[in-house]
């Protein structure tokens, strides 16, 4: 039974996670890479429901922490969004290679 | 039987969401595309999540991953983007080597590491109360500041969010 194994869901969330870590660096633009965040985000809240179910003895605070992490996401695309915004209207552009001066 | 052989296919299915979604939101140049794939892939998860004994997580999934990341990304991209800037993304991924190698690297180095793990069980894993009372009680008694400390964060991101945008316009930042 495949479900009924860690390893399983640690390897998905392993895959998601190096995903994240290739589209981080191989997308053009910012919304991209945000994508990318939010799918490593995806991984590490697998990674702690697979400890949850199958180790941890309380199986509450498992889900909690990954309430948080869905949490802690949506705040971070608020603000990641919000950002891009404000980028692209100073540059008109999203690619992140052009936006390269800073104003002190 | 059969009822175990039907969840066994399910979750063969889940996995194939994800890792098709997970594969279309990172090498699609179109981005629409891409926020559609990690929909997939969000989907996919909270199918886990049911095998995972949690239904509600699996709920609040869909409900805040892709019915409100995904949503917010869609926004960013139909407002943010010209046709004529979508297009220059087209034309192809940059660092396509750099990108593959340590992407390739990390997953040897984790699968080294989880292949050579033994997993020690703590005393009484495996059992334990699931329900929804359970975890609403502990998240109002032991974990109540950390409830509210979240709220507070999501509710200065959401401020920030605003303040940035509109900052940005009085301004006349072009």
């Amino acid at each position: 039974m495949i479900s009924c194994n860690l390893n399983t869901y640690l390897i998905i969330a392993v895959f998601m996670l190096c995903l994240g870590l290739y589209g981080m660096m191989q997308h053009r633009s910012m919304i991209g890479m945000l994508i990318s965040i939010e799918l490593i985000l995806n991984g590490a809240g697998l990674n702690f429901m697979a400890f949850n179910r199958f180790l941890a003895p309380d199986p509450v605070i498992g889900q909690i922490f990954t309430l948080f992490i869905m949490g802690l996401a949506a705040a971070e695309a608020a603000i990641a969004v919000s950002l891009i915004f404000a980028v692209y209207r100073k540059y008109q552009t999203s690619d992140p290679e052009q936006i390269s001066d800073l104003r002190g | 039987m059969a009822y175990g052989i039907l969840t066994e296919i399910f979750f063969y299915l889940f996995i194939i969401l994800i890792v098709f979604g997970a594969l279309v939101a990172v090498s699609s140049q179109i981005l629409m595309k891409a926020v559609m794939g990690l929909a997939m892939a969000m989907f996919g998860t909270a199918g886990l999540y049911l095998y995972l004994n949690s239904p509600f997580l699996a709920l609040m999934q869909i409900l805040i991953y892709v019915g409100a990341v995904c949503i917010m990304i869609v926004f960013g991209i139909m407002v943010g983007y010209t046709p004529k800037q979508l297009a220059a993304y087209a034309i192809g991924p940059k660092n396509t080597i750099l990108a593959l190698v340590t992407s390739l690297l990390t997953l040897g180095v984790l699968q080294l590491g989880l292949s050579r793990t033994q997993w020690v069980q703590a005393q009484g894993a495996g059992g334990g109360d699931y329900s929804l009372a359970a975890l609403g009680e502990v998240l109002m008694t032991r974990y109540g500041l950390a409830f509210e400390l979240i709220s507070v964060v999501l509710m200065i991101a959401m401020i920030g969010a605003v303040a940035i945008t509109w900052n940005g316009k009085r301004r006349g930042l072009k």
